[in-house]
């Protein structure tokens, strides 16, 4: 098969492509990097990544890493299927890639330490800092105070439609409302009412069925 | 004047916007904002940037902030003019994209703290963090490994021609090759080689005698 997606089921940035595929209806092939065996820091995988990182993926003989290259090299090349994730209108292509960087910079720097301390800790033994996980939440509400503005104005980050930028958050947030950092998403009703229509996409309930 | 940059006379993120016009030979109205008098908080630049930082940038009636959406908006709205820092072909354009997130989250992450340490601490009467400067450096050194690996393949990061993934770089490189951290890119010659190339620019030449 021509697409190949190297992941792990449970990483964030693996599901960040498979989300981005699914809603592309795009066939492909998912190939397992064992994370628990340091499968991903070593070949063949670490010369698709020499971060050592996953996600990798292949399109014929394109190779990618870094889950946000890899989708929008998705959803650009792919612009003619299934749901559209980007705009051909400079401007409005602007403003989508105005709310990537924001996710990027600002939403998940918060967001996947977050995930990091009260989910992933636990699961390797180590405790979670409650000092960090406070600062954390406090970093992410005032993030989260700005999307509460900015979606009292327009249904989706970009405007009135689903785009990339609003696939990004996806597994981030769906990890976050297993944790008490749900309540500073309950807390903002614009907020809240745009992360459960990301959740409830036909494409991502079958990219955690998977 | 249609397009207006509203930013501060050194901040590495205007620096990047700045850089951008200047390769694409543009027009633009420089408008500096005194984050002394909280002028960030107040109309017109919170209203450009509900994040109340620099850059804001306005091009007509379209509003950006994030310094890499504007420049990536430059760069297609503009690609006919200037310098090409984008490609058409997908494929092509995706090995650029790759790039764009490789400076963004592993290098800029690690080599901005470190400008700040060196640089900035010293001007605002606060001590320079000896053991946070040595963690970055290293972290650093490793994510520079990569790149002279890339950079012995390929005269820049997105392949024979200067785009704008080796551009975003340019105003952080600037300022840590003042620094100690200098050695971390003399030590490779590739990335030598580069770093010195980028730096040569006219265009980043003309910014840095302003």
């Amino acid at each position: 098969m021509a697409i190949k997606v190297h992941g792990s089921p449970v990483s964030p940035a693996s599901k960040r492509v498979l989300l981005c595929l699914e809603e592309k209806q795009l066939d492909y092939e998912f190939v397992l990097v064992d994370l628990s065996t340091g499968q991903q820091k070593k070949e063949p995988f670490i010369s698709l990544n020499p971060f050592g990182q996953v996600p990798g993926f292949e399109d014929g003989d394109l190779k990618l890493f870094e889950s946000r290259a890899i989708t929008r090299y998705i959803a650009h090349a792919y612009a003619d299927k299934g749901t559209p994730l980007i705009s051909e209108d400079p401007k409005k292509m602007a403003v989508i890639g105005v709310w990537l960087e924001v996710e990027s910079q600002r939403f998940d720097a918060a967001g996947q330490k977050l995930t990091f301390e009260i989910l992933v800790k636990p699961m390797k033994g180590l405790t979670t800092d409650d000092a960090a996980v406070e600062q954390l939440q406090g970093q992410l509400a005032a993030v989260l105070d700005v999307y509460e503005a900015r979606l009292g104005k327009s249904k989706y980050l970009s405007g009135e439609e689903f785009s990339l930028a609003d696939l990004h958050h996806v597994p981030i947030i769906a990890y976050l409302m297993m944790t008490k950092v749900k309540a500073v998403f309950d807390a903002r009703p614009c907020v809240s009412a745009w992360a459960a229509a990301l959740l409830a996409r036909p494409a991502w309930l079958k990219v955690n069925k998977a | 004047m249609a397009i207006k940059l509203y930013g501060s006379p050194l901040s590495p993120p205007v620096r990047r916007v700045r850089l951008c016009l200047e390769e694409k030979g543009l027009d633009y109205e420089d408008i500096t904002i005194d984050f002394s008098t909280g002028q960030n908080k107040k109309d017109p630049l919170i209203s450009i940037n509900p994040f109340g930082q620099v850059p804001g940038f306005e091009d007509g009636d379209l509003q950006l902030f994030e310094s890499r959406a504007i420049t990536r908006y430059i760069a297609h709205a503009y690609a006919d003019k200037g310098t090409p820092l984008i490609s058409d072909d997908p494929k092509k354009m995706a090995i650029i994209g790759l790039w764009l997130e490789i400076e963004s989250l592993k290098f800029d992450i690690i080599a901005r703290k470190l400008s700040y340490e060196i640089l900035v601490n010293p001007l605002i009467g606060k001590a320079v963090d000896d053991a946070l400067v040595e963690k970055g450096q290293a972290e650093l050194a490793v994510v520079l490994d990569v790149y002279e690996t890339r950079l012995a393949n390929s005269k820049y990061l997105g392949g024979e021609d200067f785009s704008l993934a080796d551009l975003h770089h340019i105003p952080i490189i600037s300022n840590l090759m003042k620094t100690k951290v200098k050695a971390l890119f003399e030590a490779r010659p590739c990335v030598a080689a580069w770093a010195a190339m980028l730096l040569a620019r006219p265009s980043w030449q003309k910014i840095i005698a302003a």
